[in-house]
C-alpha cells in the first residue's frame, strides 16, 4: 500500500459543538494508482486531503506514505487555482517546491523547465499570475506539484472554477502527464463525469458523519477519452449509481 | 443621418476619439488647479485686496527664494532637514517592518506587544519632546529620534495588518511546500504584506515632514522650520512663505518617489 489511513477521524469542536468531520476512515491506496473521493458538499473530503497535505491534524487515527527512499518529499497538493502565488513569476510558482528543499540550482532550472514546457507554459514563464486565464493558472499549479516529484499527489477539486472547455482540456492533460509518471494520484472532486473519466478507483462518500460508504472501480482502459466514457453503458450505469447515492445523501442532510 | 455613421469603424473611432480628448481634458484639470490659486493670489495681493505684508505676492516670494539661495544659508537649513527627514525615516521604518512582520506571523508576538503599541500611538512624538530632549540632548539625535517615533507607528500597524490579510491558501502552499522559517519570512510575509506596508510608508513620509517642522520650531537653531519660525518672528513673511513653500514642495516629491518606488517594487499587482 502507498497510503494507508487507519481509523482516520476528525472532530471539529467550538463551544459544546461538535461536528464530527470524518469518522474512522480506512483506506488504503495502491502504489500508482488514481483514486478519486467524491462525495457531497461538507462530506470531509476536504478535511481528509488537508490531513494527508500535513495542513491538518487528526483527532485520533493514523495515516502513513510509504517512502520509495529517494529524497524526495511525501506528498505535494495542487491547489485550486487561487493557489497560485500572485508575487512569484510562473517560473517561480513552478520551482518553488524544488526551492523550498533546497534542490541544486541546476536540477530545478531542468525539472522547471521540463513541466514548463509540459503543460506548455514555456512562453509565458516570466509573466505574473495577473496576466493568466483561469486554465494557465491552474496549469501552473499542476506543473508545481509534478516538478517537486513527490511520492504522492493530493488534488483539492482543480477544475472546479473552470470553465466547461479548459476542463475538458485540462483533464485530458492531467492524465497524459500522469501517465507518464504513474503517480499515486488522491483527487477530491464533485463532478461525476470528472471522477469516471480520471479514476481508476472511486470512493464514495457521505456527509455528516463522513464515511467512505462504497467503491467504484473503473476498468476502462487507457489513454481515455470523454467520448469513451460517454459511449461505454458500464459507466453510464455507474454514473447512475453515482447520481443516486449523491441524491440520497443530500436528501438525508436535508431532513 | 450623415454617411459615416454607417460605417461600424468610423463611429468607434469617433468614440475613441472622444475618449481621447476627455483624457486630455482631466489631466488639464489636474494641472489647472494650483496655477488658477498662485494667479488669483498674485491678482489679490498686487492689487491690494488682500494685505500684500501678508499675503506678499508668488513672484515675490520666488524673487525672495532667489536671493535667499545666493547667500547659501537657505540650502544649508534645507540639508539639515533633508538629512534629519532621511535618518529619522530609516529609523523608524526599519524596525516597524522587523516587528510588524514578527507580529503579524506570530500570534503570541502580536497579542503581547499589540497593547502598547496602541496606547503609546495616539502620543504625539512632539508631546515627547522634552523627555527625547533629556535622554538624547539636545543635538541631532533627538531629532532623528522624534521622526522615527512618529514615523514608526503607521508603518507598523499597516505591516501587521498586511501580513494578516495575505490570503491563507498562500500560507497552506507554503506549508505543504515545506517552506522553513526564513522563506515563511521573505518569500510569503514580506511580499504579501508589501503592498498594505507600502501605504503606510506613504502615511508615515507625511508624518515625517509635520514632525520635523514642528520639531525644529520647537527646539532646533537650523532647518526649515526654524527658518519658518525666526522668519516669522522677525515679521520677515517672504521667508516665511518660501519655507512653507519647500515644505510643500518635499512632500509632494517625496510622495511621486514613493509611487515611483511602489510600481517598481510591486511588478505583480
Amino acid at each position: 500500500m502507498k497510503i494507508s489511513m487507519d481509523a482516520l477521524t476528525k472532530v471539529f469542536y467550538k463551544k459544546g459543538q461538535s461536528v464530527t468531520a470524518l469518522d474512522g476512515i480506512d483506506v488504503g491506496i495502491e502504489d500508482g494508482e488514481f483514486v478519486c473521493l467524491l462525495g457531497p458538499s461538507g462530506c470531509g473530503k476536504t478535511t481528509l486531503l488537508r490531513i494527508l497535505a500535513g495542513l491538518e491534524k487528526p483527532s485520533t487515527g493514523s495515516f502513513s506514505i510509504q517512502e520509495s527512499g529517494r529524497d524526495r518529499p511525501l506528498q505535494s497538493m495542487v491547489f485550486q487555482e487561487r493557489g497560485v502565488i500572485p508575487w512569484l513569476t510562473v517560473k517561480e510558482n513552478v520551482a518553488f517546491g524544488l526551492k523550498m528543499r533546497h534542490v541544486p540550482k541546476a536540477v530545478v532550472q531542468e525539472r522547471t523547465a521540463f513541466y514548463l514546457e509540459k503543460v506548455g507554459l514555456d512562453k509565458f514563464a516570466h509573466l505574473y499570475p495577473k496576466e493568466l486565464s483561469g486554465g494557465m493558472k491552474q496549469r501552473v499549479s499542476i506543473a508545481r506539484a509534478f516538478a517537486n516529484d513527490p511520492e504522492i499527489l493530493l488534488m483539492d477539486e482543480p477544475f472546479a472554477a473552470l470553465d466547461e472547455q479548459n476542463k475538458f482540456i485540462l483533464q485530458e492533460e492531467l492524465l497524459s502527464i500522469w501517465e507518464e509518471t504513474k503517480k499515486t494520484v488522491l483527487f477530491i472532486t464533485h463532478s461525476i463525469d470528472e471522477a469516471l473519466l480520471l479514476s481508476d478507483r472511486i470512493l464514495l462518500m457521505s456527509s455528516q458523519p463522513g464515511r467512505v460508504t462504497e467503491e467504484i472501480s473503473i476498468d476502462l482502459p487507457r489513454p481515455r477519452t470523454m467520448e469513451m466514457v460517454r459511449a461505454d453503458p458500464k459507466m453510464t450505469e455507474h454514473f447512475v449509481r453515482i447520481r443516486n447515492h449523491l441524491d440520497r445523501e443530500v436528501e438525508g442532510s436535508r431532513t | 443621418m450623415k454617411e459615416f455613421e454607417h460605417d461600424p469603424l468610423a463611429v468607434e473611432q469617433e468614440e475613441w476619439k472622444k475618449r481621447q480628448w476627455m483624457e486630455r481634458w482631466k489631466k488639464l484639470l489636474t494641472i489647472s488647479s494650483p496655477i488658477l490659486i498662485l494667479v488669483l493670489w498674485e491678482f489679490l495681493s498686487r492689487t491690494g485686496l488682500v494685505d500684500a505684508r501678508f499675503f506678499p505676492p508668488p513672484t515675490e516670494i520666488i524673487g525672495t527664494f532667489f536671493a535667499m539661495s545666493a547667500s547659501g544659508e537657505l540650502f544649508q537649513h534645507i540639508g539639515i532637514s533633508l538629512f534629519r527627514i532621511f535618518a529619522g525615516f530609516l529609523l523608524g521604518v526599519i524596525p516597524a517592518i522587523i516587528i510588524g512582520l514578527f507580529m503579524g506571523l506570530y500570534s503570541p508576538i502580536r497579542h503581547f506587544l499589540s497593547p502598547l503599541i496602541m496606547a503609546l500611538m495616539p502620543i504625539p512624538t512632539l508631546a515627547l519632546l522634552p523627555i527625547i530632549l533629556i535622554l538624547f540632548g539636545v543635538g541631532e539625535v533627538s531629532k532623528v529620534v522624534t521622526i522615527a517615533g512618529s514615523v514608526f507607528f503607521p508603518v507598523v500597524i499597516n505591516t501587521v495588518a498586511g501580513v494578516i490579510n495575505i490570503d491563507r491558501i498562500y500560507l497552506d502552499v507554503a506549508t505543504n511546500y515545506g517552506a522553513d522559517r526564513k522563506s515563511f519570512f521573505f518569500k510569503i510575509a514580506l511580499p504579501g504584506a508589501l503592498p498594505v506596508m507600502l501605504e503606510g510608508i506613504q502615511m508615515g513620509q507625511a508624518i515625517a515632514l509635520l514632525t520635523i517642522v514642528a520639531a525644529e520650531m520647537m527646539g532646533a537653531n537650523s532647518g526649515i522650520g526654524y527658518l519658518i519660525w525666526t522668519s516669522y518672528k522677525a515679521f520677515l513673511l517672504q521667508e516665511m512663505f518660501v519655507g512653507l513653500v519647500l515644505i510643500s514642495f518635499f512632500g509632494y516629491l517625496f510622495s511621486l518617489l514613493l509611487r515611483g518606488l511602489q510600481s517598481k517594487l510591486l511588478p505583480w499587482r
